[in-house]
């Protein structure tokens, strides 16, 4: 059991190289057609796919901080998918840069100017924080606080596994501490940066937490899948039905606290009924009525119904359709975040959509077995490791 | 009849081996009292899983039902007002409105249903007098309640109680069924 790395198979290897293909298909073929299309599409799984990395780095932050034993166990997971982050933000950058006109209305400078016909006063009142080389710098200095503090607890964690000894333990825990902080206000306003901005006239003051709870829930999806998949491997033994249960009360948990966020973003603007604010909801009532309430009902009652009881926490198949059931709602969700924004009533899920989700979903998956083969699956010298193998409940 | 008899513990380690082997022995361990919660102490005394999850859950659906009903009637039915030009004429129309009442409505009566549940099931109600053998069991002491169907063997499951690291052993005879 000790100081076992994930071997990549050879169907690991491939598998995730076709879907990367598949989804490049899908990029030229949507760049030939409808680029405008194909740039909302790249932001929406470009950013539902660093979020979920970014949830993996939130993760273990937070098991540090509470000195959570249980999850001692599974923290390779969360860690492993903390690599993704580089290359979404990469992604992200690249897709700012490229893509702005297309995505981001409030990036065209005819809007500022008071003597053009196009001139804005909305967003000129806003353009001390939305504009261009700000945007850019936040940008940057998200990219560099997540990926640092993955790389840093990373590198940390594997010096416990070389060394031993405490003081890796203690680094990571006050590491752990600062990452919280920089991320309480950075996960809100790159939230208001990449998604929120889209609609750029609209506001919304629960908008940061609503997408901290997507990004933490998805997340936490693809990380019990992970932990499940490397169980029928044979490398997480020590995992039990006990630490099962406890990923599984966590999706449960944040799919109603997901849904609590929605619910408040929604009845506040319903109710209050100030025009600059219904507009978001009224396109999407409008033209997306379906999956806008396909969206509430997979988001909210399948986990509710399926996770509610003991049992099916503790079962691994229940687990499985479960977390599915989360990525493929909170993938929707993005997409309702991004797309009524930049292209109305002209929406479409496609080729381009399924394709592009399908080729991010083999880089993340490539890229966290990767990580994953790096380092032993069993954080052995961690000073709670005994600790998460008596873990009961 | 069957002979009950309480064996007093002063540790919760000693307890939980004196029921493995009191087990094995054959001796019929029914029941502990503790000050508290004894980690895994539920397997030992192979005791059924509580189904106050499932109560919880009814309650639940009873709070849920009574708010969407109350709002229901009280709003939409008996004396609809125009606030804020919500409509006041469709219940599913005006449902957002009604969501807080129901949300807040469903915990009360889950929590307090369930409360209430677990008081009387534990015959716990104020006034009524704790079925407790022995006073310290809500200090520092352990009590293991144990079944003796033959009297003649009672001397033997004593001396067992005893040898297995009991303080002290109280007899009481109650009616079996």
């Amino acid at each position: 059991m000790m100081d076992r790395k994930y071997e990549l198979t050879k169907n690991n290897k491939l598998i995730p190289v076709v879907m990367m293909a598949v989804g490049l298909i899908a990029i030229v073929m949507g760049f030939m057609t409808d680029h405008t299309r194909t740039w909302t599409t790249l932001l929406h799984n470009n950013f539902y796919f660093t979020a979920m990395a970014l949830c993996g780095t939130f993760f273990v932050a937070v098991q540090y901080i509470a000195q959570a034993g249980w999850a001692v166990g599974i923290k390779r997971v969360p860690e492993a998918m903390g690599g993704f982050l580089k290359y979404g933000m990469v992604g992200m950058i690249l897709i700012f840069i490229f893509g702005h006109h297309d995505l981001y209305h409030w990036t065209h400078s005819e809007l500022y100017d008071v003597n053009s016909p196009q001139y804005d006063h909305i967003l000129a009142g806003k353009q001390g924080f939305l504009n261009i080389p700000f945007f850019v710098t936040r940008m940057v200095a998200y990219a560099l606080i997540w990926v640092g503090f993955t790389y840093a607890l990373r590198k940390q964690s594997l010096r416990e596994d070389a060394e031993g000894g405490l003081e890796p333990y203690r680094k990571s825990v006050s590491m752990g501490a600062v990452f919280i902080v920089l991320f309480a206000v950075t996960s809100s306003t790159s939230a208001w940066d990449f998604l929120m901005s889209v609609d750029a006239h609209w506001f919304s003051t629960m908008f940061g937490w609503y997408t901290f709870a997507g990004l933490f829930v998805s997340g936490l999806a693809m990380m019990c899948l992970f932990i499940l998949f490397l169980r029928s491997k044979g490398y997480m033994d020590h995992v039990s039905s006990n630490h099962l249960h406890d990923v599984g009360k966590f999706m449960f948990a944040f799919s109603i606290f997901w849904t609590y966020l929605w619910f408040s973003q929604f009845m506040l603007i319903w109710y209050a009924n100030l025009p600059e604010e219904v507009v978001y909801y009224q396109v999407r009532w409008e033209s997306f009525k379906t999956l806008w309430v396909t969206n509430l009902i997979v988001n909210f009652c399948a986990p509710l119904l399926v996770l509610m009881t003991r049992d099916a926490k503790r079962q691994i198949p229940i687990l499985w359709v479960a977390g599915i059931i989360i990525l493929c709602g909170h993938w929707l969700d993005v997409y309702l975040m991004v797309t009524p924004g930049v292209l109305g009533k002209d929406w479409h899920i496609g080729f381009i959509e399924i394709g592009t989700m399908i080729g991010y979903l083999g880089l993340f998956v490539r890229v966290t077995l990767g990580e994953l083969s790096k380092a032993s699956v069993v954080p052995k010298n961690h000073p709670m490791f005994q600790e998460t193998l008596h873990h009961h409940i | 009849m069957a002979k009950r008899i309480y064996g007093i513990y002063e540790d919760e380690e000693v307890l939980m081996d004196a029921i493995t082997s009191l087990k094995g022995n054959g001796v019929v361990c029914k029941d502990v009292q503790s000050p508290f919660p004894i980690h895994g102490i539920d397997k030992l005394l192979d005791v059924p899983r509580t189904r106050i999850a499932i109560v919880s859950f009814m309650f639940g659906i009873t709070g849920t039902s009574l708010a969407l009903l109350m709002t229901w009637y009280m709003m939409i039915s008996d004396w609809p007002i125009n606030i804020g030009g919500k409509p006041n004429m469709m219940f599913y129309m005006n449902l957002p409105a009604f969501i807080p009442v129901t949300f807040e409505l469903t915990v009360f009566c889950a929590a307090h249903g369930m409360a209430l549940t677990f008081l009387l099931r534990s015959k716990l109600l104020p006034g009524v007098t704790a079925p407790i053998p022995h006073p310290r069991v809500t200090d520092d002491k352990f009590v293991l309640h144990v079944d003796v169907k033959d009297e003649n063997k009672l001397n033997e499951v004593v001396s067992l109680i005893k040898s297995s690291g009991a303080s002290e052993v109280m007899l009481k005879s109650m009616q079996f069924s």
